[in-house]
Order: C-alpha cells, then sequence, then structure tokens
C-alpha cells in the first residue's frame, strides 16, 4: 500500500553543512495496517512523516502510495501534496482557528478533486464527527475547544476524505497522560475498524508497543531494527534498541559457544549466528525476566550473587538495584516477599530470555 | 534550495517560477526606496539642481560643515534631541512603572492613552502648546500671571527649554507604550524573589527592577532621540517663530529648500548627517532589541504582572495620572476647543463667554461648499485629497508588504534578507529627508510626478512600507506553517490554501496595519509639506499654512474637526479590530 525505498533527505543549514535528517531509509506497508516510526526527538520521523505527504521533497529514493509513484526525484516526479489522497494529524493539530468544528472537517470535502453537494458534505461530516464523539459540538468555533477535544477534531479532519494513508505525528503527545491511554485505546480501534493504513510517529515506546502492528525504531535518521512489537521488545538488533525500548542490564562479555563469559560468570545463553567464539558481546537481561531469589537455589546455571541498595516498593513490585560485584543491576521483586537494603540475594538470568548484542555500541 | 510552490513534471528547461514571485517585489521595493535614497546622495555630492547637468563637488559637504553655523545647529539639535527623549523618557516610564505594577485606580481608562498620539497630531499638539505657553497669548502665563500677581510671565515656549518640554509631551506616549511593553516581557517572579529576600518596593525596583530593564530603557532613549533630530513641527512651528531662531537640523533643511532659490545641495548635505545618524541609532537599538527579546521569551509564556499595594498613595497616584492625562489631552484640546468658538482669538477668559458662536465651523461645510467660497472648496480638496492617499498608501502598503513578509517567512529564497533590508531601509529617513529625497527623483526625471497627488502617494507607501512590513510579518510568524500544510494535505491546491486559509488568518492583522497607515498618511506633515502644491493640498499641510494665515479661530475649529475625525476612524478601527479578533 504504501512503500519507501532508500529515502534520504538533507537540511541546508544556513551557515552549516547539510546534514541528512533521514538517511536513507526502505520500509514497506501493508493495505490495512498499524505502523509506527519510533525513536528519540530529532531522529528524522517527523521529517519522514513529511516527505511521505509531500510537504518536503527528499533528496533520494522512491515514495509509492498503492501502485503510483509520488516522488522520485531522478525521474523528477513529484506529487503535490493536495493530489497525494493522504490524511494528517499534525503534531499541533493545526485546527484552523476562523472555522467552526464543521467547516474544518468539510474543508477536505470542499477542495478535493472529488465533488460533494451540500447534503453529502454535510453526511460525510456529521459522520466523521460522531465517530470522534464530536458531533454535538459542530457549530462550535474551534479554537473553543480543549486539548483531547482539538485532537479528535483533527482526526475527524484526516479522516473525512477516506484517505489511502493516514500520517500520524505524535498526536497524543499534548494531551495528559489519562486522556492519552483512553485516546491510545479509541485511535487505534477506529483504525481497525475503518481498515485505514496508518503511519504513526512517536517518541513514546509504551504508546509504540501497544499500538503497532510493526514497529521501526529509527536513530539518526536510520531505521535501527523493524519488526513486531513483541519481537522488538523481547530480541532486540542492537544496543540502540535493547536500550530504547524498555529497561534493561547490560553486562560486558566475550562470547564462547552456547555461552558468554562475563567477570560475574558464565551465562548459558543462545549465541546469535554472526558473533564468533571470542567476539566481545553485551548481553541485554531486561529486569522483569530476571528471578530474584533469597535464598541460594538448587538450580545454580545463570545465577549471580548480589547485595540489595535500594528497594523501592511501588505496590504491585518492589523495583531492586542489586550490586553484583562492580555493577548495579535492576530486578524486580514480587512484594509478597520482604527485602531490605544490605540483604544478600541471588539472580538467575533464565537462558531464554537473554540477549546477546556486539559490543560496538 | 527548496521551492515551497508545487512544481509541475518539468522538462530539460527549467524555468523557475520563483524569479516572477522574487523579481517583481524587489524591482518594485527598490523603485520605492533604493533609488531615492540613492538619487540624495549623488545630489549631495553634485553640483547644480535636479535635473541639471552637474559636476562632481564636495562645496555642498563643505558649506554645510565647515560652516560656524553648523555648531549652534549641532548643539541645538542636541540638546533639543536629548532633551526630550530624556524627560519623555522618566515621565513615560514612570506612569508605565505605575500602571504595571501598583494598584492605581482607573487603569483601563489610562491605558487608553496608547491611542493618544494617534488621536492628537503633532501639529495641533505643537499649536496648542503655543496658545498655552506663548509669553504673549499663552493661557496658562496668562492665569499665572493674575493668581500671582506676577510681573511678567512664567514661561517661554520660544526658547530651547519651550521645544524640549513640548516635544517630550509629544513623545512621552510612545514611551509609556514601549515601556509597558518590556514591563509586561519581564518576569515578576524577579521582583517577587527579591521582595521575599527582604527589599522593600523601593529597593526592589532600585536592585531588580531597573537594572533588569536597562537594556529596554537604552533602546527606548535612542529611538526617542532620533524621533526627537528628525522632528519636524516643534523645530519649525516654534523654533523657527522665536525671536531669535532656533535652528536645528531639520528646520535648517526646511530654510534651505523654502528659500529663494532653494539650495538642494546643502539641503542633501544636512539631509545625510540626519540618515547617517539614525542608521547607527537603529543599529545599535535592533542589536539591543535583540539581546532582550532573547532574554525575555525564553519561556514565551505571558507574565501576570504581581501588583503592589499602594495604599493611600495609590489616590497620589492616579493623581498624577490625571495631571498627566489633563496635560498632554485636556488642555491642548480645550485650549483648541476654546479658540474655536470665539470671533477673534483671546486666551479663555470669563468675559468671552457671551461671545461664544459656531460660526467659524460654517465655512467647513464641505458637503455643500457654494461656488464663491474659496476656502470652503480649498478644505474640501484637501480633504478628499487626504483621504484619498490614505486609504490608497495603506491598500497599496498592505498589499506590497503581505507579499514581501509571505516571501521572507515562508520560503527560503535566496535574496529574500535583501528584500525584507530594503523594504525597511525608509525607517532610517526622516520624513523631510524623504522629501528632498523625492524632490531629486521627481524633478531629474520629470514625468510628470512632481507637484501632483502622486508624489505624495508615493512618498507615503515609502515612508510607511517598514511599518507595513513589521505588521505583515508579525501576524505571518503567529499563523503556524502546519495550518497551510494541514489545508494541502487536505486536498487543497496553492490557490485554495492561499484563499481560504492564508488570507482569512492574516485579515485582522492586515486590517489594523491599514488602518493604522490611514490614519498616520491623513497626520503626516514632515514630507508633506515640501511636496504638496497648492493643485494637491493636503490636510496637515493646509493647517501648517494657516498659522502664517492669522485665521486663529478658523484654524482651531479645523483642528477640533480633524482631531474628532481621527477619534472616530481610531476608535471605529478598534470596535472593527475587535470584531476580527485583533489582538496587540
Ligand atoms: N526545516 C528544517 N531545516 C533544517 N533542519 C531541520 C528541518 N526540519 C528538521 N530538521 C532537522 O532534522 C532532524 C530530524 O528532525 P525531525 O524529523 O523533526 O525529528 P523528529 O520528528 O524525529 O523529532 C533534526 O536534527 C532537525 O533539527
Ligand atoms: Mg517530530
Amino acid at each position: 500500500m504504501l512503500k519507501i525505498s532508500d529515502l534520504v533527505k538533507k537540511f541546508v543549514g544556513e551557515k552549516t553543512a547539510s546534514v541528512a535528517a533521514v538517511n536513507g531509509i526502505s520500509f514497506e506497508v501493508e493495505e490495512g495496517r498499524f505502523f509506527t516510526l519510533l525513536g528519540p526527538s530529532g531522529c528524522g520521523k517527523t521529517t519522514t512523516l513529511r516527505c511521505i505527504a509531500g510537504l518536503e521533497r527528499h533528496d533520494e529514493g522512491t515514495i509509492f502510495i498503492g501502485a503510483q509513484v509520488v516522488s522520485s526525484p531522478r525521474d523528477r516526479i513529484f506529487v503535490a501534496p493536495h493530489q497525494r489522497d493522504i490524511g494528517m494529524v499534525f503534531q499541533s493539530y493545526a485546527i484552523w482557528p476562523h472555522m467552526t468544528v464543521f467547516e474544518n472537517v468539510a474543508f477536505p470535502l470542499r477542495v478535493g478533486k472529488k465533488h460533494f453537494d451540500a447534503r453529502q458534505v454535510k453526511d460525510k461530516v456529521m459522520r466523521a464527527l460522531s465517530v470522534v464523539q464530536l458531533d454535538a459540538l459542530a457549530d462550535r468555533p474551534a479554537p473553543k475547544l480543549s486539548g483531547g477535544q482539538q485532537q479528535r477534531l483533527a482526526l475527524a479532519r484526516a479522516l473525512v476524505g477516506e484517505p489511502k494513508v493516514l500520517l500520524l505525528d505524535e498526536p497524543l503527545s499534548n494531551l495528559d497522560a489519562k486522556l492519552r491511554e483512553q485516546m491510545r485505546v479509541e485511535l487505534r480501534e477506529l483504525q481497525r475498524q475503518l481498515g485505514l493504513t496508518t503511519i504513526y510517529v512517536t517518541h513514546d515506546q509504551s504508546e509504540a508497543l501497544a499500538m503497532s502492528n510493526v514497529i521501526a525504531v529509527m536513530n539518526d535518521g536510520k531505521i535501527m531494527q523493524m519488526g513486531h512489537p513483541r519481537d522488538i521488545y523481547l530480541t532486540p538488533a542492537n544496543q540502540f534498541v535493547a536500550d530504547f525500548i524498555g529497561s534493561t542490564n547490560f553486562i560486558h562479555g566475550t562470547a564462547r559457544a552456547g555461552a558468554v563469559e562475563t567477570e560475574h560468570g558464565v551465562l548459558q545463553c543462545t549465541v546469535p549466528a554472526g558473533i564468533r567464539a571470542g567476539d566481545a558481546v553485551l548481553v541485554s537481561a531486561r529486569p522483569e525476566s530476571i528471578i530474584v531469589h533469597l535464598e541460594k537455589p538448587a538450580n545454580t546455571q545463570n545465577l549471580f550473587e548480589g547485595q540489595v541498595q535500594l528497594a523501592i516498593f511501588l505496590g504491585e513490585m518492589y523495583d531492586c538495584q542489586i550490586q553484583v560485584g562492580g555493577q548495579l543491576m535492576r530486578a524486580r521483586l514480587n512484594p509478597a516477599h520482604r527485602v531490605r537494603r544490605g540483604d544478600n540475594v541471588f539472580l538467575q538470568l533464565p537462558a531464554e530470555y537473554i540477549t546477546v548484542l556486539p559490543a560496538n555500541g | 534550495m527548496q521551492l515551497s510552490i508545487p512544481r509541475p513534471r518539468l522538462s530539460n528547461f527549467r524555468f523557475d517560477p520563483r524569479w516572477i514571485f522574487l523579481g517583481v517585489p524587489v524591482v518594485v521595493v527598490a523603485y520605492f526606496t533604493v533609488i531615492p535614497i540613492g538619487m540624495l546622495l549623488v545630489g549631495a555630492f553634485k553640483t547644480g539642481d535636479p535635473g541639471v547637468a552637474g559636476e562632481f563637488t564636495f562645496n555642498n559637504l563643505l558649506h554645510a560643515y565647515a560652516d560656524p553655523t553648523l555648531y549652534p545647529l549641532l548643539l541645538n539639535s542636541t540638546i533639543y534631541a536629548f532633551g526630550s527623549s530624556l524627560l519623555a523618557l522618566v515621565v513615560g516610564t514612570a506612569l508605565a512603572w505605575i500602571l504595571e505594577r501598583t494598584d492605581t485606580p482607573l487603569k483601563s481608562l489610562f491605558y487608553s492613552l496608547t491611542l493618544v498620539p494617534f488621536i492628537i497630531p503633532g501639529v495641533l499638539h505643537t499649536i496648542a502648546w503655543i496658545y498655552l505657553l506663548s509669553p504673549r497669548i499663552g493661557f496658562i502665563n496668562r492665569s499665572l500671571v493674575s493668581i500671582f500677581n506676577l510681573a511678567s510671565p512664567p514661561f517661554d515656549v520660544f526658547t530651547l527649554g519651550g521645544m524640549v518640554w513640548v516635544e517630550a509631551m509629544h513623545l512621552s506616549p510612545i514611551v509609556f507604550v514601549l515601556m509597558t511593553a518590556a514591563f509586561r516581557s519581564m518576569d515578576p517572579a524577579l521582583e517577587e524573589a527579591a521582595t521575599t529576600a527582604g527589599a522593600n518596593t523601593w529597593t526592589t525596583l532600585r536592585r531588580v527592577t531597573l537594572p533588569l530593564m536597562l537594556p529596554a530603557l537604552a533602546s527606548v532613549t535612542l529611538i526617542m532621540f532620533i524621533r526627537g533630530l528628525e522632528s519636524f513641527e516643534v523645530p519649525a512651528l516654534i523654533g523657527l517663530s522665536a525671536p531669535t531662531r532656533i535652528p536645528v537640523f531639520t528646520s535648517r533643511i526646511y530654510l534651505a529648500l523654502k528659500g529663494f532659490p532653494p539650495d538642494f545641495g546643502l539641503a542633501s548635505a544636512y539631509s545625510l548627517i540626519l540618515i547617517g545618524l539614525s542608521v547607527v541609532g537603529i543599529y545599535f537599538y535592533n542589536r539591543a532589541l535583540k539581546r532582550s527579546e532573547k532574554y525575555a521569551t525564553v519561556s514565551g509564556k505571558a507574565y501576570r504582572p504581581r501588583t503592589i499595594e499602594l495604599g493611600k498613595g495609590r489616590y497620589v497616584t492616579m493623581g498624577l495620572f490625571l495631571f498627566y492625562f489633563f496635560l498632554i489631552v485636556g488642555l491642548p484640546f480645550f485650549i483648541l476647543l476654546w479658540g474655536s468658538v470665539i470671533p477673534y482669538f483671546t486666551p479663555p477668559a470669563l468675559d468671552m463667554l457671551d461671545k461664544l458662536t459656531l460660526d467659524n465651523y460654517a465655512a467647513f461645510n464641505i458637503l455643500d461648499c457654494q461656488p464663491g467660497q474659496s476656502f470652503c472648496l480649498r478644505a474640501r480638496a484637501a480633504f478628499t485629497n487626504s483621504l484619498m492617499l490614505g486609504i490608497g498608501a495603506a491598500t497599496l502598503v498592505m498589499v506590497l508588504t503581505a507579499i514581501i513578509s509571505w516571501i521572507t517567512v515562508r520560503t527560503n529564497w535566496r535574496g529574500r534578507g535583501l528584500l525584507d533590508l530594503m523594504a525597511f531601509l525608509p525607517i532610517t529617513v526622516p520624513g523631510l529627508v524623504m522629501a528632498v529625497s523625492l524632490m531629486w527623483v521627481y524633478l531629474t526625471f520629470r514625468i510628470g510626478v512632481y507637484g501632483t497627488l502622486w508624489i505624495l502617494l508615493i512618498a507615503y507607501i515609502t515612508r510607511f512600507m517598514p511599518y507595513g512590513i513589521r505588521t505583515t510579518t508579525a501576524t505571518m510568524v503567529q499563523i503556524h506553517r502546519e495550518l497551510e500544510e494541514a489545508a494541502q494535505v487536505a486536498g487543497a491546491s496553492w490557490r485554495h490554501t492561499f484563499l481560504k486559509i492564508t488570507l482569512p488568518l492574516l485579515k485582522p492583522g492586515l486590517l489594523a496595519g491599514w488602518v493604522y497607515i490611514v490614519t498616520v498618511s491623513m497626520r503626516e506633515l514632515s514630507t508633506s509639506v515640501l511636496l504638496a502644491s497648492s493643485q494637491s493640498q493636503v490636510i496637515a499641510v493646509m493647517i501648517f499654512d494657516m498659522i502664517e494665515g492669522g485665521n486663529t479661530p478658523r484654524l482651531a475649529a479645523m483642528s477640533v474637526l480633524f482631531i474628532t475625525f481621527l477619534i472616530v476612524l481610531v476608535f471605529g478601527a478598534q470596535k472593527l479590530g475587535g470584531r476580527f479578533g485583533v489582538r496587540d
């Protein structure tokens, strides 16, 4: 449905040399899928989205929407944004302040290629507004809406023309935490019902994990890893992804056959192809997959001994910082147990939940 | 480089539409701003009058700057400009602080002060103060003499001190407006921190507020100094009427051109020094402004100022304000009103009350002038000319500057900075000097512009272009780019986006700027006084000329009518602005 290949976008600074905000990214989104670009601020997510919309002209690469090439600088093809058949929600929402709620939503129908008479416009607008539950506010001046309502208005405006692709640039980031979680569910449900191909941009990993069919993790204008949220979380491809998604403990070590030798002891684990015995590696172990024993267990495989430095009671668990050799490791403990600072504990790192990464940063 | 307007598929031939969009405004702006200033520079180094072939010479400069009359001129100009700007600064800043930071009653009334400089034109302000402080007929002098049994009038407006006073009163509302803005952009928490640290109001003001305001104070002083140097009304009406003339640069230029034969070389040489000074001043002003903006807008939030409770003292500050109001609005307007309802001019006195008359207004029934009433016909012509010029100049300036600021704000075309700079150039040119420059252009190229309304239209467009640029740029910057992009993404073509999104959003700002330019064009004197002819008379110049004529009651009646018209215009615009959601 949407295909990007080798996209490059450089910005020419006033004084500085040109910087590639997007540096050769490629991906493909199937019809009806929810695809997320996830990455830290400044990594080029917005720029990518704006290239898809045609609001920026990229320097290299090709963008397909459906079967049509909408831009390809090499072939001198550039379809203007208003001819691309897309819907977009901007981070600032970009609600036109001189129009009412109704007029904002009607705008795409009135200026678009297809022609609608007044009754059709009204029907479509009211349907879009009722989808986002704003139908009661249709005649209100747009600036008189709350943040959450503006967000839903922006969404209605993007949906009303039944675009081929829906582009969302951090649409939830301006909302307060509670509303954000609620809108997350509503937005995803709506997308599923309408079967809209969606590109979603966010820097919030929990949002990305909760909503997406596919996540592309970006850094510095490049895609670091692309895949199902579960795969990205459980088997990060590199240190950046492991660090950016969730929280994790990194342990330096040297690869051996079916194991990694670390300063705290040998860890039995699956060493991925491409890493040879003797290579320097980094082991990533997520806090929630580490089992904390208060007594030394019978099974001593992958077992480290440590001392509790800090145990914060969070209700559903203890968040513990445990000193293992020269390293502080984070782990979680069931609140039924009771630990105190200074207690000796044993950390078990199950082989199937730890990931071995090349240690080049 | 990227082009922000959609481009169709291109063949090998690449004509860039950018060249039209950028080229046309560049040529137009250069015609209005660069050519006159260039001609002035050339004229200052040339023998002979405009239109006469001449040779390169330094004689004009030598004549102007090596002459012993330069020193009194320099001294007068400096004392006058510095004195009036300093006095205005003290008065305006004190009032701004009182209003922004204390609980003085009647605040909202005092905020309407911001409108005063738009309502009472400089020429009328000056005339009114002559009637108040003239040693012979001045109302204030007469009153003080009779109340305190003085031997001689205590004040004399026809002195350097008198000039300083009148100009300072004229500048002070502008200082008030600028300083109010400066106080608002300062985080009151900084003052609150001083208070919690144990400082009282006075110490806080002295140790925290004023030091923080120093950049703003310096730049406002600078800008007032330049306005003082460039001012024309007070130097011409007071300085040149004094028993021993008190010339400053502007009145000297005026004399050089009104003498016979007019001395263009000398006028141009004096003009150069004024341009030079204001270029320097504006450079430093902009630098200070940039720095203080960096300082003030870090958080970008609007602060709610803390109010200091003055207790009983707040009636004192209110009294100060009422007195100030009385000085800059009440008294001047009263004296003009009085002058307009008596048969011959005499300072207000009770025994004149039975002679009050409205006859002086009869001559201004301009909707129904009889063929023989030459004054009525002239007044009608002047009013129509001023109105047409105001509307014409305002419309053209707003259209032109809207295009320019769209280019500077929304595109990254090479050359847009130059365009912006050229459009700003006239800000360095005092009104009188602008007239000299345009005389050079249209006396050299005799294309039927000189002596007609066209030269006035050109003059107003040029003079108010910087103002237009500032308004349209500020408006354009406020309109978030994504509002336009959202329309494009929604399927709107470039034309639709402009007509349905950009233009409606710009409308309130453009409208406010338009009304402002109509008003200032109609009151403009310092340029018009050299360019208006008997075939192209305008209100301000007509009033100026009537002072010589001596028919004071009629002059006063015309002033009152003019002020009334401006009040209607300004308040009408305010109302309109409110409806269209104009902020600021
Ligand atoms: N118009 C622009 N001009 C110059 N640099 C830009 C422009 N837009 C974005 N950039 C730069 O490109 C990089 C990526 O920006 P962006 O795509 O907005 O990041 P994200 O949305 O992931 O936070 C940043 O370093 C940013 O400074
Ligand atoms: Mg972004």
